[in-house]
């Protein structure tokens, strides 16, 4: 079993060091072809504009769409769960959702860097809480019936999972605590 | 907010500056150049009233953009926006905070308002990027409460030569202080100027504590994969961009070598016509007294 991160711009290197930490075996991915034997994928915190870009100059939307099709787990943090959404509220002119997830995201929600902030959250299945570090974060307004939400704060949806899906619109990668990225590994790549 | 939520944490301010890694940062002066730079892929811009070049160019000094300049950046984009203030004029930084910035420079290119003392930045909820040449210095202002390190450069050159020398000098200084033993980091904190507990800290990491972006001279897209293959997390572009014959092109060709930076079929593809680059200044016709990259304590 293998994952990727998609290493186009922001935070791919703090979730390479995580997983390297869990024992498994992890590959930055800057070009379609290295895609081809990941079983599962992380779209890392970054600007989300700044990737959605890249991702299209470099055909990434149809790679990952096709390699989701055929079975590829996908999680996206902060930028990459506006970018794995069916919806993107606020858009920029040019920026398109991959569509993989039943979300409706909103980009920047909770204003601008002086809000961002960290907290405890109650993530399922993960047992003590967790410290959520959320930066310009953006906001699931709204998900498809077959969602389940992992944790909410302040009653807003920051964690979901849809299937072979997972979105946290906070950063894992950046607090040293291994905890989502080990779900990942075991409950959302190894369940497929 | 909502229940026991905190803001302005060490962690939020570096952060932030963790997802602008492998980026771009490009220096704006009006609206219009901040939507530009975004639709080029830039992964910030930076306010100021004239880019590096054109302070050169005009003498005097330099400040702090007009607020109404900076509203209209803030409003036109959707990226985050840094605005640089005078080195030590907490007031600037204070209106910078006011005007809800992502992050404020704290930056040599402007004239400096206090000749001894930076500002200190353990007071803000908004976080500081620093200019350094040396170790010493980036502990210095990481010391102050600075949540990101740039290495200068000569800002408003076009020549990378000062680029390379303040990287290289960071990094083998980290490999220094990294490699020496645990008895002689007392004196190695008096040699640099440097807090203890910081030096301490490069000692056990090997690394600087916050992101290290390269900045100040940097006008190709292979300038922009040199540094990156030198071991910076991302770079600063100031007048490359906007004093080159065509910008948009120019300054998406920089955004993609940043990313490839280790791939040079891609970097010779981008660099292909982009037009005139910005007119070149060799560092030793600057007199001394005018290069920046000498402000800062």
């Amino acid at each position: 079993m293998r994952v990727g991160v998609l290493a186009l711009q922001g935070a791919f290197r703090e979730h390479i060091l995580a997983f390297e930490a869990l024992g498994a075996s992890v590959r930055a991915v800057r070009l379609p072809a290295q895609l081809d034997d990941t079983d599962g994928l992380v779209i890392p915190g970054g600007e989300s504009t700044a990737i959605a870009k890249l991702m299209r100059t470099y055909g990434f939307y149809e790679a990952v769409r096709a390699r989701h099709a055929d079975g590829m787990a996908v999680w996206g943090t902060c930028a990459g769960a506006i970018l794995i959404a069916s919806d993107i509220v606020d858009a920029s002119s040019d920026q398109e959702p991959l569509g993989l997830m039943h979300s409706v995201v909103r980009r920047n929600a909770y204003g601008r860097q002086v809000d961002s902030f960290e907290t405890d959250l109650d993530i399922a299945h993960l047992g003590e809480p967790f410290r959520g570090v959320f930066i310009r974060a953006p906001l699931i307004e709204s998900v498809g019936e077959d969602i389940e939400v992992l944790a909410r704060h302040g009653g807003l949806i920051v964690a979901v999972r849809e299937g072979d899906l997972l979105a946290t619109t906070f950063h894992p990668e950046l607090t040293g605590d291994l905890r989502v990225h080990r779900y990942f590994l075991d409950r959302v790549v190894g369940a497929r | 907010m909502s229940d026991n939520a905190t803001t302005g944490t060490l962690r939020v301010k570096t952060g932030l500056a963790e997802m602008l890694k492998g980026g771009v940062i490009m220096d704006v002066v009006t609206a219009e150049q901040a939507r530009i730079a975004e639709d080029a892929g830039a992964v910030a811009v930076m306010s100021l009233e004239r880019v590096p070049a054109d302070i050169r160019a005009a003498g005097g000094v330099a400040r702090m953009a007009d607020p109404t300049i900076v509203d209209q950046i803030v409003g036109a984009v959707s990226i985050p926006v840094m605005a640089k203030c005078r080195i030590g004029h907490f007031v600037e930084a204070q209106i910078l905070q006011s005007l809800g910035v992502d992050y404020i420079d704290e930056s040599e290119v402007l004239t400096p308002a206090d000749e001894e003392h930076h500002v200190n930045k353990w007071d803000f909820t908004v976080p500081f990027v620093c200019g350094a040449r040396n170790l010493g210095e980036a502990l210095r202002r990481i010391g102050e409460g600075a949540a990101m390190i740039r290495t200068k450069g000569e800002p408003g050159t076009g020549n990378v030569v000062e680029a390379v020398r303040h990287m290289r000098t960071m990094l083998e200084e980290i490999a220094w202080v990294a490699g020496v033993r645990e008895e002689q980091l007392f004196t190695v904190a008096k040699d640099l100027q440097a807090p203890y507990d910081l030096v301490k800290w490069v000692h056990d990491n090997g690394t600087l504590p916050v992101v290290n972006f390269s900045a100040g001279g940097i006008a190709t897209p292979a300038d922009a994969a040199l540094m990156m293959q030198l071991g910076c997390d991302g770079v600063f572009v100031g007048s490359g961009i906007f004093k080159s014959g065509d910008p948009i092109k120019r300054a998406k060709a920089i955004v993609e070598a940043t990313t490839h930076f280790e791939d040079a079929d891609i970097i010779a593809r981008v660099s292909r016509d982009l037009g005139e680059a910005m007119v070149g200044i060799n560092i030793s016709d600057i007199p001394d007294a005018e290069r920046m990259q000498e402000r800062g304590w």
